[in-house]
């Protein structure tokens, strides 16, 4: 077996398609034969070192990716099937992996040193690996082991910290690795890999030396030889050093203090002559120094933080060394950065930094900077003005408005001049600048205005004409006009100061999306979104004929991308590119006219032509749905109510295939958002889809590859059918109530430290409750009786809730809506069961002291509800 | 080792407007759930869904008095209730039927149709009107739903409670109708017998009847009624007897039939309906009440004792100016209490006070009537839900001086008509 494997390994790489396919289809054919035996000669090939590299490396991959995935139950799945080998085979699987740590060809010990932490993230939790931390040690003590075997213990070490969590290991295990990987940085004989390799599992470890570093001579040692690492001559090791401390800044910033001198002078010295890799990490340490004191601030929520014991105030006691240094870095601009949006290097990180310090200490920022651009901002020079621009621009966001106006206003009409600036960045940055001007100080609510109705015509037509720039100007233009609009979204009256040049901005956005100088579709799709904010934040009735003929325009144009008849898949990214911003405007435009009756009347004389467009542009794609188009039919559908189902014939197979896309989850979950909405409309008139619809919903809820985001909708969309369909829903409660019972299990078993899981849940409680409201609605009036038998399940899941720590408010309001539901709809069968469920007395109270108005409703309703059955 | 995580370029515009639209979907798509899931509660018994959200603070406390404050609250702030559209009306009394505590009592009290008293006789009593004999009892709406009986005196107070067989007016296995169906009807309950005499049918099965000729209401009362079983005698699940009143039309035999005709129940007065008429709250001159001593024991108001009080006593509402009116919609001026009486006393506007008629400043200007001086006599009974009309007023004066009599109403009548009406007048009753 073992030559026929090699072959196989290396045949599964071959250019040749049919060869390949071949050697992937008997590979896969041994793994479901005799999946141990499998595994096992995969460790053997990996371990032998007369084997070529390739099928080696090949070998080490297949066995990373039958341990873990990215899918978590797909991950459990798996975790289930290592466990289920024979313990013996395990042994010598896992003993072959150690081995291969010692091999002299680095790619073989590096994938070996993965696998053994993949392994080590199934087994060490179980404590059925007890002696590896040992092994992987005593390679690092004995004498004479060879700098290879040292590098792959130390990347071992690393990547098993990085898959366990550090309650999994016992102390002395800790200290033990901390001691290993500390030498390894520090000694003097090692060689450069070896260094590399500790100061990067360093890194890991950091997690697992809590107890360490409350111990202040440990501490003291550990932060030493960091800051010494920090220096090394080596750039690579410097950087990881310094990514250490990056990390350390969040995992121990309580522990900083005394540090903090000896912190900043590294830090500054990397950031004035280090590589720029280096400088970098250097200039992140801040940034993460602040992301901590903002995140205390935001904990204390307006108390006074600065008196508070856990927080040290590093940032402003830095300040006055700290902002200037990040402004020298501001002058270190590339030439032609403007040309990528994704660029990062020390100005772009400089500034950022630089923004996070301005919300760490508001107001105080301002004398610290405002200086550098006055001084810098009219020097010949164009980094000095670039950097002064860009300085201003990363300040907004912190100090009070009040401080801020009247340098902006100061400053508006500087920048509005920039705007004809002989140099690109410059312009680039001014029209950010005027971008976070409007996104963080406009809005006309506000007592502080910075738009004006004398300054907004000079405003209008300088970025009228900036849209018209290069390309990376116009996107950033499009990026102010978008944020000038949103400020006027929530106004009150009914007559935007806006409206008069809104023609001209429309079509300078219409102009903008069909610019041929543009490479990348970027502009193009800013020029579309910007063109759905205005929409959004135009005052109906004063609009109305400019949006019915946008509407026009849109369907025109995508009238005339549905014709194309395109082959290559280039052009068919394009053209689905199009389509998508396209759709988006149809979608936002379908919303705003529905906003009054007299403009519904524009949307629903349009409704057929706009459904064959959709009709088109799902027809374009033959093996999924449009994600656009589907979430612009949700508009639609809610839009036309009963109307829809005239449509529902031609458009359920498009529903059906976006039901059915679970490896495009976002498709699939708008798909579902989408049933809900022509239940909403259509009502009962969904019922002959109902059966396929149904089948989908179920079959994705036991799909374990479908993202789980999309579990939650799942259950709310069981409820928007029952209540659509009433007393029809009886044949679908066999499938559909154990379906929520097992979900409200899994509810009570997830993980409490995990954030993502917490959401989760909260996701999952709420989906249940929407569920069981719309059922036991559905039911209320011909089918109660049916509920009778879930009722104490129902009453229990939610005491469960209520007991919940972790329960969010639209948790607490899907709740207490659904015990009124239950006693709505049951009445005196459930007097009983109400009766001694009494935690709905607490819960209840405590929704009445809630501030939510709508949530004080909903409780004294299901009040009403339970205090009716009581009295019968 | 993964890298630290770059942080996102922080000089990009930050418009993910995808993302944005996603986010606005689903907050639309909640927003319209949860809509929908209400409507759905709401139909059965949300108190919720008016306009207003003038909750009091104090709704922690318990509950039926609380919402009522807050419901009777909105109830005078929402002007849809005072509207007359067909469907408004219709919703209010989805909703009303179920409502609970003085939030229906305040409801209620402002519903029910209120006959005017007869001062004159109206022209063509015998074309357009009808005529039947008013049991002696109890005037109040009596509402089915969600399987029990409520029944409602003039000023909204709850008279009874209990199962019926009328629809949905019982839990129980026969009466198997679906939630939403209430009815509304019209009674009058006349102790003797223990009975609701049904009088006007204002909404049956869910089905307002509120915009229907009277003409119709008494076919439909007399033909669905009998249909329930609520005509029954009482039993477990059906505590009241309810029974239809004999509807003539009003000609000269109808007259004399509800006249002087024997009835199951004991007779106060007759009352007359003009067939065209709607269904309307408050008072109306197409629903007539007209007494005299044969055919009624309480032609003449009686005091709180019961007795007849030698002058006529008249009940009239206390105006913010200190004017006194009457519950006519507009007021009717009878009087003024001055500003010194109402600071020494503990009047407030809205109070009802009883004061003696002096007969000898009453006078009639124009077929007016105007009491002149009245005597205080104190505040009336705290049931009081509303001042006396002014056709009360105008009928009891002229009840103790030149009563209308019944030879009035025959004299009333187009003699020509007699012959075609004779074949019909029963139509209606068995």
């Amino acid at each position: 077996m073992s030559l026929q494997i090699t072959q196989l390994l290396l045949s599964a790489q071959s250019a040749d398609g049919r060869v390949r396919s071949a050697a992937e289809e008997t590979l896969k054919q041994f793994q479901e034969q005799n999946l141990p035996h499998f595994l096992l000669s995969l460790s053997v090939e990996l371990a032998d070192d007369l084997k070529p590299p390739e099928s080696r490396r090949l070998a080490g991959i297949i066995l990373k990716n039958s341990l873990d995935a990215k899918d978590a139950l797909r991950k459990a799945d798996l975790t289930q099937q290592w466990v289920n080998v024979d313990a013996s085979l395990k042994v010598q699987i896992k003993e072959s992996l150690l081995l291969t740590l010692r091999s002299p060809v680095s790619e073989a010990s590096q994938t070996a040193s993965q696998v053994i932490a993949k392994v080590a993230s199934i087994e060490i939790p179980r404590r059925e690996w007890p002696d590896l931390i040992g092994r992987l040690l005593a390679n690092m003590t004995q004498p004479d082991t060879p700098a290879t075997l040292r590098q792959a213990t130390l990347e071992t070490l690393g990547y098993v910290c990085e898959e366990i969590s550090p309650q999994d290991l016992e102390q002395q295990e800790v200290n033990a690795v901390l001691t290993a990987v500390v030498q390894g940085m520090s000694g003097v004989q090692e060689s450069y890999k070896v260094r590399l390799a500790a100061v990067r599992s360093l890194y890991n470890a950091l997690d697992f030396a809590q107890t360490n570093f409350e111990n202040e001579m440990e501490r003291n040692y550990i932060m030493k030889i960091v800051c010494e690492t920090a220096v090394s001559e080596e750039s690579e090791i410097r950087q990881a050093a310094f990514e250490c401390l990056v990390s350390i800044a969040s995992i121990y910033y309580e522990i900083l203090g005394p540090y903090m001198e000896a912190l900043f002078s590294l830090t500054a010295n990397a950031v004035k002559g280090d590589e720029e890799s280096v400088a970098l990490q250097a200039v992140e340490f801040w940034s993460s120094i602040c992301d901590m004191e903002i995140q205390i601030q935001d904990e204390y929520d307006g108390d006074d933080v600065r008196s508070s014991e856990g927080y040290h105030n590093f940032i402003q006691r830095a300040l006055s060394m700290l902002v200037p240094m990040l402004l020298e870095t501001l002058l270190k601009q590339e030439e032609d950065q403007d040309q990528d949006d994704s660029i990062w290097n020390l100005s772009m990180a400089g500034g950022t930094c630089l923004g996070l310090v301005a919300k760490t200490v508001c107001d105080e920022i301002l004398p610290l900077v405002m200086p550098f651009v006055e001084g810098n901002i009219t020097k010949p020079d164009w980094r000095s003005r670039e950097a002064a621009t860009f300085a201003f621009g990363s300040i907004l966001e912190g100090p009070s408005i009040e401080k801020l106006l009247p340098m902006v206003h100061a400053g508006l009409d500087f920048l509005l001049n920039a705007m004809n600036d002989q140099n690109s960045q410059v312009k680039d940055t001014t029209a950010w600048t005027l971008g976070r001007i409007f996104e963080i100080l406009h809005s006309s609510n506000c007592e502080y205005q910075v738009v004006t109705p004398s300054n907004l015509q000079r405003i209008i037509s300088v970025l009228l004409e900036g849209i018209r720039d290069a390309p990376n100007v116009a996107d950033k233009v499009c990026g102010a006009i978008y944020f000038l609009a949103q400020g006027y979204e929530d106004a009150e009256s009914d007559s935007s100061i806006l409206t008069p040049y809104l023609g001209q901005i429309i079509s300078a956005l219409l102009w903008t999306t069909d610019r041929t100088d543009v490479s990348s579709s970027k502009l193009r799709s800013s020029a579309y979104e910007t063109l759905n904010e205005i929409v959004r934040c135009s005052q109906i009735p004063e609009t109305t004929n400019m949006i019915a003929q946008l509407l026009g325009e849109i369907m025109n144009r995508l009238g005339r991308n549905v014709e194309l008849q395109i082959l290559c898949s280039e052009e068919k990214e394009k053209q689905s590119d199009l389509q998508a911003s396209l759709c988006g405007v149809l979608q936002v435009i379908i919303q705003k006219l529905c906003t009054s009756d007299d403009t519904k009347l524009i949307f629903l004389q349009a409704a057929d032509q706009l459904m064959a467009l959709f009709l088109r542009v799902f027809a374009c794609q033959s093996s999924t749905v449009h994600e656009e188009a589907m979430l612009a039919i949700g508009a639609f559908a809610y839009a036309t109510g009963q109307e829809f189902v005239k449509y529902l014939p031609e458009f359920y197979k498009y529903l059906e295939m976006g039901l059915q896309n679970y490896e495009e989850y976002q498709v699939c979950s708008i798909s579902v958002g989408v049933v809900g909405d022509i239940c909403r409309a259509v009502d009962d008139k969904i019922l002959p889809y109902c059966d396929g619809i149904m089948t989908n919903l179920l079959k994705n809820l036991s799909n374990s590859m479908l993202h789980r985001s999309v579990k939650a909708p799942l259950f709310s969309c069981f409820g928007d059918i029952a209540l659509a369909i009433g007393e029809n829903f009886e044949k679908y409660v066999p499938y559909v109530m154990p379906m929520l019972q097992g979900a409200a299990e899994l509810c009570a078993n997830l993980d409490d430290n995990d954030e993502e899981m917490l959401e989760y849940g909260n996701q999952l409680r709420r989906g249940i409750f929407e569920a069981y409201s719309g059922i036991l609605q559905g039911f209320k009036t011909s089918k109660a009786e049916l509920m009778m038998p879930f009722a104490n399940h129902l009453l229990q899941f939610t005491e469960a809730v209520f007991i919940e720590s972790n329960r969010d408010d639209a948790v607490t309001k899907a709740a207490v809506a659904v015990i009124g539901d239950l006693a709505d709809t049951l009445g005196p069968s459930i007097k009983i069961l109400l009766k001694n469920a009494n935690f709905h007395v607490n819960f209840l109270g405590e929704c009445f002291s809630s501030e939510d108005d709508q949530l004080k409703e909903t409780a004294l309703w299901t009040q009403g509800m339970i205090g009716r059955v009581l009295a019968s | 080792m993964a890298p630290h995580e770059l942080r996102r370029p922080f000089k990009r515009p930050a418009i993910s407007d995808q993302q944005r639209r996603r986010d606005l979907a689903l907050i639309r798509q909640t927003q319209q759930r949860s809509d929908s899931q209400n409507r759905a509660r709401r139909l059965a018994s949300s108190l919720f869904d008016l306009p207003s959200h003038s909750f009091p603070d104090a709704c922690q406390a318990d509950f039926p008095d609380n919402v009522d404050v807050g419901y009777a609250i909105a109830l005078e702030q929402s002007p849809e209730l005072e509207a007359s559209s067909p469907t408004v009306r219709h919703l209010d009394f989805v909703q009303a039927s179920k409502l609970k505590g003085s939030a229906a009592r305040h409801w209620f009290a402002r519903q029910l149709m209120l006959t005017e008293w007869m001062i004159d006789v109206p022209p063509n009593l015998d074309r357009d009107w009808y005529v039947f004999a008013r049991p002696a009892g109890k005037r109040c709406f009596v509402v089915s739903s969600n399987g029990s009986t409520v029944s409602r005196l003039r000023n909204g107070s709850v008279l009874h409670h209990f199962p019926s067989s009328l629809p949905n007016g019982a839990r129980t296995k026969e009466i198997s109708a679906p939630s939403h169906v209430y009815c509304i009807l019209d009674c009058i309950f006349h102790e003797p017998d223990q009975t609701y005499y049904v009088i006007d049918m204002v909404c049956w099965r869910g089905y307002s009847l509120y915009d229907c000729s009277a003409e119709f209401r008494f076919f439909w009362l007399n033909s669905k009624l009998s249909e329930t079983g609520a005509c029954n005698p009482p039993s477990t699940y059906h505590r009241y007897r309810f029974s239809v009143v004999p509807i003539y039309d009003c000609n000269r035999i109808g007259l004399h039939k509800a006249y002087t005709g024997g009835f199951a129940f004991v007779k106060d007065g007759l009352l007359f309906y003009n067939r065209h008429a709607h269904y309307q709250t408050g008072n109306t001159p197409l629903a007539l009440v007209w007494k005299d001593e044969l055919c009624s024991q309480y032609v003449l108001d009686t005091d709180s004792e019961g007795h007849v009080p030698a002058e006529q006593q008249v009940v009239l509402e206390l105006q913010d100016d200190g004017k006194l009116t009457t519950s006519d919609d507009p007021p009717i001026l009878f009087g003024c209490l001055e500003k010194e009486i109402i600071q020494k006393s503990s009047f407030q506007a809205g109070n009802f006070l009883r004061f003696s008629v002096i007969d000898e400043c009453v006078r009639i200007v124009d077929g007016k009537l105007e009491l002149g001086d009245l005597k205080f006599v104190g505040k009336a009974n705290r049931a009081r839900a509303f001042a006396d009309s002014y056709s009360k007023v105008f009928f009891q004066y002229t009840a103790r001086h030149s009563p209308l009599q019944f030879q009035d109403l025959i004299a009333s009548l187009d003699p020509n008509l007699d012959e075609n009406s004779e074949s019909n007048d029963m139509e209606m009753i068995d």
